[in-house]
């Protein structure tokens, strides 16, 4: 972890409610994909913890979606704007406990840090199968940058309009995979992991204190003990979480 | 060169800061991010007799300028805290440890006190008596002047080789009634104070966003309540006092100290920028340059 001032290079719209925002930053802190940001806004007392969907050697990529007023204030600034964040926290996705066929599934604003998990596996010879699934059309985002990578990505919206009509996780019909790995709404990633017939990691999410382990505000109890989201987790193993 | 010690009682502290408890774990997972050793104390986080998960989530909610928590004194137990916590912060910290106990019987304060007075590592039992995320609607033992009396004397009874502090809480009619029991029933000093008692509804759901509904309202914005509680206390009691509650800059040290904190706790600034104290440490002797103090001893309970 480390914290620095970093410039906001670009903040675009990119589906509705939902921006990326690319910050000029060094990210030798960021070990694992999955890792998340922790940001001071202006007029907010807590920072706004945020996953980080992609990074080089100088820049982090968010994506985040308004949802409340901290976010709502985040679509509103602009290039050249400093903004202090802690960087490299939590602890991320495990590639290495990846069999040879794992599948992603990924839900709206869950969907993020799951991008740099796609890179690392296909970096290392492992092309996942992606399923992505939103509310509506207009906030679908990621699908062709994750098809770049050289993966199949199927897309499930509630509205019909893009893919298949209902849940990601009916998705999961008659594809074949030996692991996987998901991030998105709570609901969503109990029927994934009550659905999915081999090991995987969650991420999870929770309202955040500090972010770095210090106040217990976001614990949970697993089969191994009471875990913190920003710490131990946000990532846990399937066989770790009691739903 | 400025003189930033102070003596806490017996004890003597480099310099006021002290870690507050909730906000720095058992302190150890920090000594990465600085040395611990520019800390004058470190109190750790509050512990019960039998481990505790605490509360259900969300136990987090924002406000103007400050934070409510609802951890509900997530711990390991004191048998934990004493055999493997502490031994890992006396690692890595020198300095006063001060033990917060927390509990929900007279019992169970007294049983916790009985092995704090064994431990040579704990330097300090603060007595924990109002937290608001143990019982429904924020009671504790530091509402009821009756029973702060009861747990302050029979802790007392059996805290022979540790001073004790009492941790009060600001949600009540009169601060100064419970500090002055605490000071009859034979505490060493005073904790002032814990956190408010707070809540917030998202607009979204229509609900309270934590979820015990209530918690306790901490950060830059109780920094008046608490110097008050502290202003007043000071008049009345003649026990230290170590003063909490919003401090976020070197400057609310010496407000603090200035209306009657012998030394001051920063908690909620630890959570939105982990070096918070580190930085507290270094800006005092420059504060006190600017206000031509020397000595930050002398200006405890300068403002009466």
């Amino acid at each position: 972890m480390d914290i620095q001032n970093c410039k906001i290079l670009s903040n675009e719209k990119i589906a509705k409610n939902t921006y990326k925002m690319v910050l000029e930053c060094n990210t030798k802190s960021i070990t694992k994909p999955g890792q998340f940001i922790n940001i001071t806004l202006q007029d907010f007392y807590l920072r706004r913890p945020i996953s980080v969907c992609d990074y080089d050697a100088n820049s982090i990529t968010i994506i985040y979606k308004i949802l409340g007023q901290g976010t709502k204030s985040m679509a509103s600034l602009t290039p050249d704007i400093i903004l202090n964040c802690m960087i490299g926290l939590g602890n991320g996705f495990d590639i290495t406990k990846s069999d040879k066929n794992p599948i992603i599934i990924g839900g709206g604003v869950g969907v993020p840090p799951l991008y740099r998990l796609a890179k690392e596996l296909v970096k290392i010879g492992i092309s996942p199968k992606v399923l992505l699934g939103f509310n509506i059309g207009e906030e679908v985002f990621l699908a062709n940058e994750f098809s770049a990578l050289g993966c199949e990505v199927l897309v499930a919206t509630a509205d019909g309009s893009i893919g298949h009509k209902g849940f990601v996780t009916e998705l999961l019909d008659g594809i074949e995979y030996d692991y996987f790995f998901t991030c998105g709404p709570l609901a969503m990633l109990k029927a994934v992991c009550n659905m999915t017939i081999s090991d995987g990691q969650i991420s999870l999410e929770e309202r955040m204190g500090c972010g770095f382990g210090a106040c217990m505000g976001c614990s949970i109890m697993t089969h191994s003990g009471a875990k913190r989201i920003c710490k131990e987790g946000p990532v846990f193993e399937k066989k770790e979480l009691i739903w | 060169m400025v003189d930033i010690s102070v003596s806490l009682g017996n004890i003597n502290l480099p310099n006021p800061i002290i870690a507050a408890s909730g906000t720095f774990g058992y302190g150890y997972e920090f000594s990465k991010y600085f040395n611990l050793n520019i800390l004058g104390g470190i109190s750790i986080k509050g512990t019960t007799l039998e481990p505790r998960f605490g509360n259900p989530t969300p136990r987090i909610a924002e406000c103007y300028s400050g934070m409510i928590n609802s951890v509900g004194m997530q711990n390991p137990g004191i048998k934990n805290v004493i055999g493997e916590q502490i031994p890992m912060l006396r690692k890595c910290f020198n300095n006063l440890i001060l033990a917060n106990i927390g509990g929900f019987s007279i019992g169970e304060f007294v049983a916790c006190a009985k092995l704090v007075n064994e431990c040579d590592d704990i330097g300090m039992l603060e007595l924990n008596v109002s937290c608001p995320n143990l019982h429904a609607d924020g009671e504790n033992f530091g509402t009821s002047p009756e029973a702060l009396k009861e747990v302050v004397k029979e802790v007392r009874k059996v805290l022979t080789k540790k001073p004790l502090y009492v941790k009060l809480t600001p949600n009540v009619t009169d601060i100064v009634k419970m500090a002055k029991i605490c000071e009859e029933q034979g505490a060493d000093g005073l904790s002032l104070i814990n956190t408010l008692l707070g809540m917030r509804i998202d607009l979204a759901t229509k609900k309270p966003i934590i979820a015990n509904k209530m918690g306790g309202f901490s950060g830059k914005a109780i920094f008046p309540v608490a110097l008050r509680a502290i202003y007043q206390v000071y008049q009345q009691v003649k026990i230290p006092i170590i003063g909490i509650g919003g401090v976020s800059s070197a400057r609310d040290v010496i407000e603090m100290m200035l209306a009657g904190a012998t030394a001051v706790q920063v908690g909620s600034q630890t959570l939105i920028n982990p070096f918070a104290m580190k930085e507290i440490v270094a800006n005092l002797p420059k504060v006190m340059a600017e206000y031509k103090i020397n000595k930050i001893q002398d200006i405890i309970g300068g403002g009466h």
